[in-house]
């Protein structure tokens, strides 16, 4: 047993806190076009989570020594803000969001068509506006249909769920309490058309027979989610 | 809708469901970048479109289109990217002594040398001509690699604006606005009795009385409007 204390996250029969099966996730809407002035903008509602992202771009890049000669540089900016956590979060950078500005950038360069654009950038901002558990991978999943709804060319959507273990049981998509008195957690992203992975990270230990069952309980909700990410993205179409 | 048949816009007699919700009597279904628009066999990548591993997969949101043996995707959003002889308005962005920067609504800002420019001016003298702010009519001459590019007012017409106003839609809406053979332009311009120039990185020239400029901004922004309501709440 880890995390502090014994806080019973799962009931007689199996089902968690909220209610939901270990494969079950939370519920998910997502919204194109809710910032007008950018190219592209999503905003995500999963469980309790909302993120806003919006892309603007293919511009010219600034500061110059960033610029590269054969492709473009995405330049992604995740941010929480100060009300979206119950301690309130320090305006401005910090460790945790540079680095999931970084792998956020690194996991979307690989789906995004940079050589189409030299010498510019694009620029994706990720704004937690109420954080839940999760958040790198809803802003993760934000991008990518702010992205596609900015007509930013690419191969494929990303898609990002996590998975993780409470009690020694496998569960899909952690929510709050489940993240911080669990025992491990496992974000991953997802190209739902080829199954490829472009983003793995995991916190804790999880056997090998852990670690395939969250493994597929993440391919699976790649799937219903990216059918809600399409759905976004068509939807009003008649 | 994975790994069926392409929609075939221009041979409506075969019966194919892939086709999706047929708007206004144009067959053509909405993708989402990674989508499949099936084997490549046979078939050529147009715009936004990719062949990966012998499929042909979309790279961008907007709707499939058929022209020939090429699958292309005529895209929702697009942004301007310059070719060599597109015909563009451009505003003065800045100057040097004897080259204006023109933004010209692309990543990059082109560069009209003074050679190019419309007239002669003493070295230095490039603000007496076209001061920062102006909007011009020019034509790109030359665009490298890198995206860098040239613009020339040397040509029939192009010269700078005086007078009118200038509207912005997305470039990729162009093909609408002018219409078949210029079918809905000619049209446009009939309607209101205006003169309008439609460059094509989306910027509009609009002249005439004042009725018909806000007329012809009216239609500019309904169509716009009407092409970003796709997507919205899932």
């Amino acid at each position: 047993m880890g995390g502090y204390g014994d806080v019973q996250m799962l009931d007689e029969n199996g089902l968690r806190m909220d209610g939901r099966k270990p494969a079950d996730l939370r519920p998910i809407s997502i919204e194109t076009g809710v910032v007008p002035v950018a190219d592209g903008s999503a905003s995500i509602r999963w469980g309790t989570n909302h993120v806003v992202a919006a892309v603007y771009g293919p511009m010219e890049c600034h500061p110059r020594k960033i610029q590269r000669q054969d492709r473009a540089v995405l330049d992604v900016r995740y941010n929480m803000a100060p009300f979206s956590t119950t301690d309130r979060m320090r305006p401005g950078f910090n460790r945790r969001s540079r680095e999931v500005s970084k792998v956020t950038a690194d996991a979307l360069e690989s789906v995004v068509l940079l050589e189409m654009y030299p010498r510019c950038k694009v620029r994706v901002e990720i704004e937690i506006l109420c954080a839940e558990a999760g958040t790198r991978c809803v802003g993760l999943t934000a991008a990518s249909v702010a992205l596609a709804h900015a007509g930013i060319p690419m191969t494929d959507m990303v898609v990002s769920v996590a998975s993780g273990k409470i009690h020694d049981v496998v569960v899909c998509d952690l929510n709050k309490e489940e993240d911080n008195y669990g025992e491990a957690d496992l974000p991953m992203g997802i190209l739902p058309n080829s199954g490829e992975l472009v983003f793995l990270q995991m916190d804790g230990d999880l056997s090998p027979d852990e670690f395939k069952q969250a493994w597929d309980y993440n391919m699976e909700a790649a799937t219903a989610i990216h059918e809600i990410m399409v759905e976004a993205l068509k939807g009003g179409d008649s | 809708m994975k790994g069926g048949r392409v929609a075939r816009p221009y041979n409506m007699s075969v019966n194919d469901d892939a086709g999706g919700p047929r708007s206004e009597g144009r067959a053509s279904r909405l993708v989402a970048p990674g989508e499949d628009l099936g084997d490549s066999e046979g078939q050529e990548a147009g715009h936004g479109v990719l062949v990966m591993d012998g499929r042909l997969r979309a790279t961008k949101q907007g709707r499939v289109t058929m022209n020939g043996n090429a699958v292309a995707i005529e895209p929702l959003r697009s942004a301007y990217i310059p070719r060599p002889s597109d015909l563009v308005i451009g505003f003065v962005e800045g100057c040097t002594n004897n080259i204006w920067f023109i933004d010209i609504g692309a990543p990059f800002n082109a560069i009209l040398p003074m050679s190019l420019g419309p007239g002669k001016a003493a070295f230095g003298g490039t603000r007496s001509l076209m001061d920062i702010g102006e909007a011009v009519l020019c034509r790109v001459q030359e665009v490298e690699e890198t995206h860098s590019s040239v613009v020339t007012m040397k040509g029939m017409g192009l010269r700078k604006i005086r007078s009118g106003n200038i509207e912005d839609i997305e470039p990729h809406l162009l093909g609408r606005l002018i219409g078949k053979g210029g079918k809905s332009l000619r049209q446009l311009k009939e309607d209101t009795d205006c003169r309008i120039i439609v460059a094509d990185n989306g910027r509009i020239w609009i002249d005439g009385e004042l009725d018909g400029i806000v007329d012809v901004r009216d239609r500019l922004q309904a169509m716009s409007a009407e092409a970003k309501s796709i997507g919205g709440v899932a």
